[in-house]
């Protein structure tokens, strides 16, 4: 089936072709039967694309190693699970992947909107189909999935054992709907500017699109944290990874787009500003993709160099100097319709958190970057820490919760002092409050910290009273109950209230970020059975080493190492916890004819024993050491040499066995963090904030609107 | 005053503190980076005491040494064999072993490097050497 | 199977030219329909300025708009839907919904 899985793709490029040639055409010269044609070849891409994608997840699903993507990365014991997973750990697979969630979305975009906007679509979708025949040029010249030998090998290599996490399932694909959702408002801002018609209609058109691409790349980043945090044995959420970097970029200019276009849509204000934010966000998101996978700079995500940086490199230029040369040549077209009357204002806040917004990403861009802006200027590579990035997001984070917690308040166009009094006197209280109580605690230790913990109090407390005083306003209008009046707010005004949860989230986030890393407790300890160590008010103690082996389809897919901890605090034991460290046999010793010579020479994963709380997290890992079993090793490789495969799974029971009753020191990580779960709470409820927002409001409230309306503007037609 | 005059000096004012804000920036990056070398570079004419450097390059096979609460490896030049000494406490990832790439944050002490706490960075291979095929024992 | 793979690669290139193709062979017959799309783009609008209205009324309620403010933001807006209406129906006499 590979040659049908190449000609689809070649197929999707010729596709791609004449779509851009008849959006093109027909937009210039009127042609709407034309500007069709190229709507459908977006359609095509997405059933060309599916059927590439399907024969290739086939084919490993299958494990058909005449594939080469097959063989080099999935196995017969990789479980059936993760194989499905791993045509998109393959660079090929990941950028057929792309270019198939890019032409599904494009496709529900242009579907949608098919009676609509007929002067900015057909440009719209030359720029999606574009960027469609940029990937399935790379697919079909530079990194073709369907490379096919013509004796297959009786194994391949497998999914890396680190990527065998259910995390990778969601973790990729999400990002990646992220990072081609933000294609979609990227071009109809393209199309806007080409055909000079910028009022809000296409940020009407895909707000939507904007919306999910926001709500998918923040799923894929915080599930990447959750995935560090509980699989890889560091014990963190984040490390400022420039690969981790490149994907929050397009996610914090996305946000900063998502706060300002509510200014042009209210106020006809900030066009260019949206106009350059967009834009630069669809670049970032292009430019994530090709971070993940370039191995330009030093990152744990290093997935190989990669031969695809020219194509991309010239992509980006090209997005770069398109987009300023539009904004430029448009500028007039882009004038504003009102100014700033008040620095007191809606407006102005909405500015305040977008320049707040923009310099966070500059701060990132700058730091993930540094290797090469520094190797550029100075001739040497130099990188700066996390301490670095630490100093600029730690105040800038501050300031946006705070104005995340005043923007809901204020007044358009200008606040008065009493609706000031009106609106923050309470949460001013709330965070004084929590100030005072930290303070009299003795918990005050962390500056900002203690200030983050006020500025969350404020920010829940003001969102708390927004629903209150609008349920009150339903109320008094419909006469419900209060609970139902509060339902019917959110119901009726899914876009306000749904990001007022998404602040909400946003704030018991970083409440959760502020107290794990500023009260976390961290110990390394090298015990032995028996022994404790204690962290943070708890007592860990070692209480046996345990071991694992696991078969899979009649061979050896790893042996773990383990440790079974037990957790007291003020004599109470607290939890027990298991710990162990998987080693994947390294398969090219099987050649030597020895399974237990090669047991230590491939991968290794951690599982970490966790006893997770609202309050607090009890985290440990343990690394073993295996260099005490050498000796063994040795001896019972020599025993063993070319015997057959019985006898090579006793030895490595053998082994096992001695390291279970030989009491080795193993090296402990013991972490005691504060509110950790928090971070994954907030996650949760801004994702329910988003959901709501992203949900289409309901057919009846529009329709009573429409009939009041419907009744009071035909009054008004009927006097003119 | 005119509410065009006004906007001009909010203007100006706000793109002074971007600017303020931008060369801060600029300055405290070139100023708490350190340099990323490899171990001969750090033994040529770099690795001045104190000063911490980013030091790139693959673990000696065999070099791995554990013990107490840290452990010891030599890390060589990614093509030659010119290696250095590490001493590093702290987290160790997963794919960390002989013949690795790595990245840690390292300061001189004496005749060693000191490793920054939990800096060490392991490359993440995408796969496995795909070149030594696998046939397997059954 | 060496011979199911042409005729599925020659199977998908005539489904894609039937699919792309149609609104040629269609030809000019779907030109007719340029009416109803600036009747959609403006029942898009109307939809969107009511909702505006209604925001406007809700930010009022919620202390987010001064009276004077309001009474000024909404004439506009009312105004505005007024004006999208009468364009709706110099369209034609097809009913909105």
């Amino acid at each position: 089936m590979a040659t049908v899985g190449q000609a689809c793709l070649i197929l999707s490029l010729a596709v791609c072709a004449f779509g851009i040639g008849a959006s093109i055409y027909g937009a210039r010269a009127g042609r709407r039967d034309w500007v069709a044609a190229g709507r459908r070849s977006v359609y095509a891409l997405a059933l060309l694309s599916t059927a590439a994608f399907v024969v290739l997840e086939v084919a490993f699903l299958t494990s058909d190693f005449h594939y080469q993507v097959v063989a080099t990365h999935s196995s017969t014991t990789t479980p059936f699970f993760y194989r499905f997973a791993a045509a998109w750990s393959s660079q090929e697979g990941s950028l057929l992947l792309w270019i198939w969630l890019l032409s599904m979305w494009s496709s529900l975009v242009l579907f949608l909107v098919r009676r609509r906007m007929r002067d900015v679509a057909p440009y719209a979708q030359a720029v999606l189909l574009g960027f469609g025949a940029f990937f399935a040029g790379l697919l079909v010249f530079a990194a073709s999935p369907f490379g096919v030998v013509a004796v297959a090998p009786t194994e391949g290599t497998g999914l890396n054992p680190l990527l065998r996490h259910p995390s990778m399932m969601i973790h990729p694909p999400m990002l990646y709907s992220g990072y081609t959702l933000w294609a979609v408002p990227f071009a109809f801002a393209i199309g806007a500017l080409i055909v000079r018609r910028v009022d809000a209609e296409w940020i009407r058109a895909t707000r939507r699109f904007a919306l999910a691409a926001w709500f998918f790349l923040g799923v894929g980043i915080l599930l990447g944290a959750r995935w560090s945090y509980s699989e890889l044995g560091w014990g963190g959420y984040w490390a400022w990874d420039p690969v981790e970097n490149a994907s929050l970029l397009p996610w914090l200019t996305g946000t900063a787009f998502l706060h300002s276009i509510m200014v042009q849509e209210k106020r006809g204000m900030l066009k260019v500003w949206n106009a350059s934010l967009i834009l630069i966000t669809g670049t970032l998101a292009i430019l994530g993709t090709f971070l993940v996978r370039s191995g330009i700079l030093d990152s744990i995500h290093a997935f190989g160099a990669s031969t695809l940086g020219v194509p991309f490199v010239t992509l980006i230029g090209a997005m770069i100097v398109g987009s300023l040369v539009l904004v430029v040549t448009r500028r007039e077209a882009l004038r504003t319709e009102h100014h700033l009357d008040s620095l007191l204002s809606r407006e102005s806040v909405f500015l305040g958190n977008n320049i707040v917004l923009v310099g966070l990403a500059f701060v990132v861009f700058w730091g993930t970057f540094f290797p090469l802006i520094s190797e550029a200027v100075t001739g040497t590579k130099a990188a700066v820490g996390p301490p670095w990035f630490d100093q600029y997001t730690v105040p800038l984070a501050l300031m946006l919760v705070l104005l995340s917690g005043i923007g809901p308040v204020i007044a358009w166009r200008r606040a008065t002092w009493s609706n000031v009094r009106r609106g923050f006197l309470w949460p001013v209280v709330a965070a004084a409050v929590v100030v005072v109580g930290l303070v009299s605690f003795g918990v005050a230790t962390n500056g900002a910290a203690v200030i983050m913990f006020a500025l969350g109090a404020f920010v829940l407390s003001v969102v708390a009273q927004e629903i209150v005083r609008g349920a009150g306003a339903r109320r008094a209008m419909s006469g419900d109950g209060s609970l139902r009046a509060a339902a019917s707010l959110f119901q009726r005004n899914r876009r306000r209230y749904g990001g007022y949860t998404v602040h909400v989230g946003m704030s018991v986030l970083f409440i959760g970020v502020a107290a794990s890393t500023a009260f976390q407790n961290a110990r390394d300890v090298r015990m032995v059975p028996g022994q404790s160590a204690k962290v943070g008010g708890y007592v860990v103690k070692y209480v046996k080493p345990t071991t694992r082996e696991v078969w899979r389809g009649g061979r050896l897919e790893r042996i773990a190492l383990g440790a079974d901890l037990e957790v007291r605090k003020g004599g109470k034991r607290v939890a027990r916890l298991h710990t162990e460290r998987g080693y994947y046999p390294n398969p090219a010793p099987f050649a030597t004819g020895s399974l237990v010579r090669g047991i230590f020479e491939g991968e290794a994963t951690s599982e970490v024993g966790m006893k997770a709380g609202l309050l607090r997290d009890v985290w440990t890992a343990v690394q073993p050491d295996p260099d005490n079993l050498n000796k063994v090793i040795d001896g019972l490789a020599a025993r063993t040499q070319g015997k057959p495969a019985a006898e090579q799974g006793r030895a490595v029971a053998g082994l096992l066995d001695f390291y279970r009753q030989g009491a080795f020191p193993s090296q402990f990580r013991l972490i005691t963090s504060p509110l950790v779960a928090w971070i994954w709470l907030g996650g949760l409820i801004v994702f329910a904030g988003g959901l709501i927002a992203l949900w289409p409001a309901p057919d009846g409230a529009r329709g009573r609107v429409r009939g009041r309306l419907a009744a009071r503007v035909a009054q008004d037609l009927g006097r003119a | 005053m005119d509410p065009f005059r006004k906007r001009r000096i909010r203007l100006v004012v706000a793109l002074t503190a971007a600017l303020l804000l931008a060369g801060a920036l600029v300055y405290t990056s070139f100023a708490a980076s350190s340099d990323a070398v490899s171990p001969s570079g750090l033994l040529k004419d770099k690795g001045a005491p104190g000063r911490s450097y980013q030091l790139t390059g693959k673990v000696v096979n065999g070099s791995v040494q554990r013990g107490g609460n840290s452990m010891t490896f030599r890390v060589r030049d990614r093509n030659g064999a010119t290696s250095v000494p590490v001493r590093y406490t702290g987290t160790v990832p997963d794919p960390f072993r002989d013949g690795r790439e790595v990245i840690i944050t390292v300061r001189r002490q004496g005749a060693v490097y000191a490793g920054e706490r939990d800096t060490l960075v392991t490359k993440c291979p995408s796969k496995f050497s795909d070149k030594q095929s696998t046939p397997t024992p059954s | 199977m060496n011979v199911l793979e042409p005729l599925l690669v020659i199977a998908l290139l005539g489904a894609v030219v039937w699919l792309i193709s149609a609104p040629l062979r269609a030809g000019a017959a779907a030109a007719d329909e340029a009416g109803g799309a600036q009747r959609a783009d403006l029942e898009a609008a109307k939809e969107t300025k009511y909702g505006e209205i209604r925001e406007a009324e809700l930010d009022r309620r919620t202390g987010k708009l001064s009276g004077n403010d309001w009474r000024e933001v909404d004439r506009q807006l009312r105004a505005e839907a007024v004006e999208i209406l009468a364009r709706i129906d110099a369209l034609g006499d097809t009913p909105s919904r």
